[in-house]
């Protein structure tokens, strides 16, 4: 309880104009950014900085210029202290395969200073956490990729970080295993109380899971935000009717008389076959709700469908970098 | 699973037992000396296979008992026997058992390491409160360790054979000591050598390969070449070509400082002169592997 209230009152990451500057790219450009405590999503294309911002929060590569606190600590004197109360969950593989995960998260707990038996009695607690049993006994060599993934990340939890820094943790998964790790992310935070600094080149899978996304591109901060923002500023409401004998175009039908009662309406399809039945909405509130149940049942019209559509990340895109690789991808994933 | 069965399940605190929740951590960290500690044992055990698989325990215990194995047997040919004095020096039995010795290092150094750097585990280590220093030393001190107990092992074996043989405990004494100092010098030379030549590679084979090649050719090399010069009587010049190969520099340094017979052709070791350079150039090279691994791990971190 007491350790969740010191988080709670402080910036977990906090970066001042960083730049890190190598011969011949920039990988990070002026990027200031407070991270408060939460699920933080770091979101970039391949080569945005992300890593390169990892590796300079964790004090083992000097910024060019500007300065970096992680937990009130600065990254460049206070590398050590940082590294003991931070977790940090590679991108890449880093497994020996000729070792159990037991023996492996156990080593990984002393080199993070926890005496021995204290190191077994968390590697059996975190294990257990990211849900590996059985197999823990067993050399990671014989582990499923999901299984890895639960190892790399016991290994960031096992010494109880205030902070876990995740480094695309849901690559190579399938959308089961990506889901679970995704609710995994979520749980580290809301039961344990860690802080979780997470990067993926995927908006769409960060949404769910991030209270607040910072993204990156080209080394520059495109913006920082809460999730909520992100989706609420206009929801959109999306309704599709059934036709009925007095309405043969039920759409149209709702259409009409939503345009009369002045909301606008736009039509859903995009162009797409067989979405020409759902219509668009600006939701204005609670009322916009009431008002489409009343007509639709005015005109004696199945309701199929009412329905959110929430913002995705990947619109930040399309206002702020049109042109850029990164919308391609943003948006393949996105929809 | 039977055995649970009996007890049935009575309501309330008994069935909130299995529901454990994240529990925080509130122990002591010891931080950053600790971790190189347990870098450095975990690794010394590694060197014997000790907490890693069945099959890699194999070949550094095979050797450490094909170490021991001649101490054992002239320690009991020497009790039999009631002879006044071993059947060999305590400083030459390294010298004899270089190939052991050099297949150890060859096996165990680019286990130690390029292991980390095949699986990526390096970077692992760098996101812990540890630096490329203690990277760096923790793995050198083990591999050294590790050398240490394969060569003085025998050493131990005779020693305390010579003292139930009832040899004279002075001599015996001293001529132990010197051996002692004399494998501690050849470990921490042939680890860091070792360890410099397989942190190049994340292949272990290559690695393997490598380090067995450095030591076998430098040594043949260098003992043709002596043989020529033995055969030629140019006998002047055999005691610096002895500073071209780890097993020669380590004999001449014994056989100056530390009352060894030269190995070398015609036992012409270095005078005392000459062993000063010996000594210098052994201290140089185990100074220059140890900055040579700092410089490579600098470059490797996340």
């Amino acid at each position: 309880m007491v350790r969740v209230t010191i988080v709670d009152c402080v910036t977990v990451i906090a970066t001042e104009s960083l730049s890190k500057r190598f011969p011949r790219v920039t990988a990070l450009d002026r990027l200031s950014v407070d991270v408060g405590p939460g699920v933080t999503g770091l979101v970039g294309a391949n080569g945005a900085g992300k890593s390169t911002l990892i590796k300079i929060l964790l004090g083992l590569s000097p910024a060019t210029e500007g300065r970096a606190e992680v937990l009130g600590l600065d990254v460049a004197t206070k590398g050590a202290d940082i590294r003991e109360r931070v977790g940090y969950m590679p991108e890449h593989d880093c497994l020996p395969p000729d070792v159990s995960a037991t023996e492996f998260v156990v080593h990984m707990a002393r080199m993070s200073g926890l005496p021995p038996t204290a190191a077994r009695e968390r590697t059996a607690d975190t294990l257990r956490h990211v849900g590996l049993y059985e197999e823990r006994y067993r050399p990671i060599g014989g582990y499923s990729t999901g299984m890895k993934q639960r190892v790399k990340l016991a290994q960031a939890l096992v010494h109880d970080p205030q902070l876990v820094l995740l480094d695309e943790p849901t690559n190579g998964l399938d959308p089961v295993g990506r889901d679970e790790m995704l609710g995994l992310i979520r749980r580290i935070y809301t039961d344990f109380g860690i802080s979780v600094l997470v990067t993926s080149h995927l908006l769409g899978e960060l949404e769910r899971t991030c209270d607040h996304v910072v993204v990156v591109d080209g080394g520059k901060l495109l913006r920082s935000s809460s999730t909520t923002d992100f989706m609420q500023t206009t929801t959109t409401l999306a309704i599709e009717v059934t036709d009925t004998d007095e309405h043969p175009d039920g759409t149209r039908a709702v259409r009409e008389t939503l345009d009369a009662r002045g909301v606008e309406v736009l039509d859903g399809s995009n162009g797409l076959p067989g979405a020409g039945h759902i219509l668009l909405l600006t939701a204005q509130g609670e009322e916009t709700y009431d008002l489409v149940r009343d007509v639709v049942a005015d005109l004696g019209l199945g309701l199929v469908r009412m329905e959110q559509r929430r913002h995705h990340i990947s619109e930040v895109f399309h206002g702020d970098a049109e042109d850029r690789d990164v919308t391609k991808e943003a948006v393949g994933h996105g929809s | 699973m039977a055995v649970e069965q009996p007890l049935a399940p009575t309501p309330g605190d008994q069935t909130r037992i299995h529901n454990i929740g994240y529990r925080n951590y509130d122990g002591p960290r010891l931080g950053r000396s600790y971790a190189t500690r347990s870098l450095y044992s975990q690794s010394l055990r590694g060197a014997y296979g000790l907490g890693r698989s069945v099959k890699s325990k194999v070949l550094p215990m095979l050797l450490f008992v094909v170490m021991c194995v001649p101490a054992a047997i002239m320690v009991a040919v020497a009790v039999a026997t009631k002879a006044k004095d071993l059947p060999v020096d305590y400083t030459r039995y390294a010298i004899i058992m270089q190939a052991v010795i050099s297949l150890y290092v060859a096996s165990q150094a680019p286990q130690s390491v390029s292991r980390d750097l095949r699986f990526k585990t390096v970077p692992l280590y760098f996101s812990r409160p540890i630096e490329t220093a203690d990277y760096v030393r923790a793995k050198y001190a083990a591999l050294a360790s590790a050398m240490f107990i394969l060569t003085a092992a025998p050493l131990l074996v005779l020693y305390v054979g010579a003292l139930l043989a009832k040899l004279d405990f002075a001599d015996q004494t001293k001529g132990f000591a010197q051996g002692l100092v004399s494998v501690a010098l050849l470990s921490l030379l042939f680890a860091g050598i070792g360890l410099v030549i397989a942190s190049v590679t994340p292949r272990r084979g290559f690695g393997i390969a490598a380090v067995i090649a450095v030591l076998t050719i430098s040594y043949g090399a260098v003992s043709t070449l002596q043989a020529i010069a033995d055969a030629q009587n140019s006998t002047r010049s055999i005691p610096w070509m002895g500073l071209f190969s780890p097993v020669t520099l380590i004999d001449g340094v014994q056989s100056a400082f530390l009352g060894a017979s030269s190995a070398f052709p015609g036992e012409i070791g270095p005078t005392n002169g000459e062993g000063v350079v010996y000594v210098l150039v052994v201290l140089g090279l185990i100074a220059a592997c140890y900055g040579l691994l700092m410089r490579r791990y600098r470059k490797v971190g996340l």
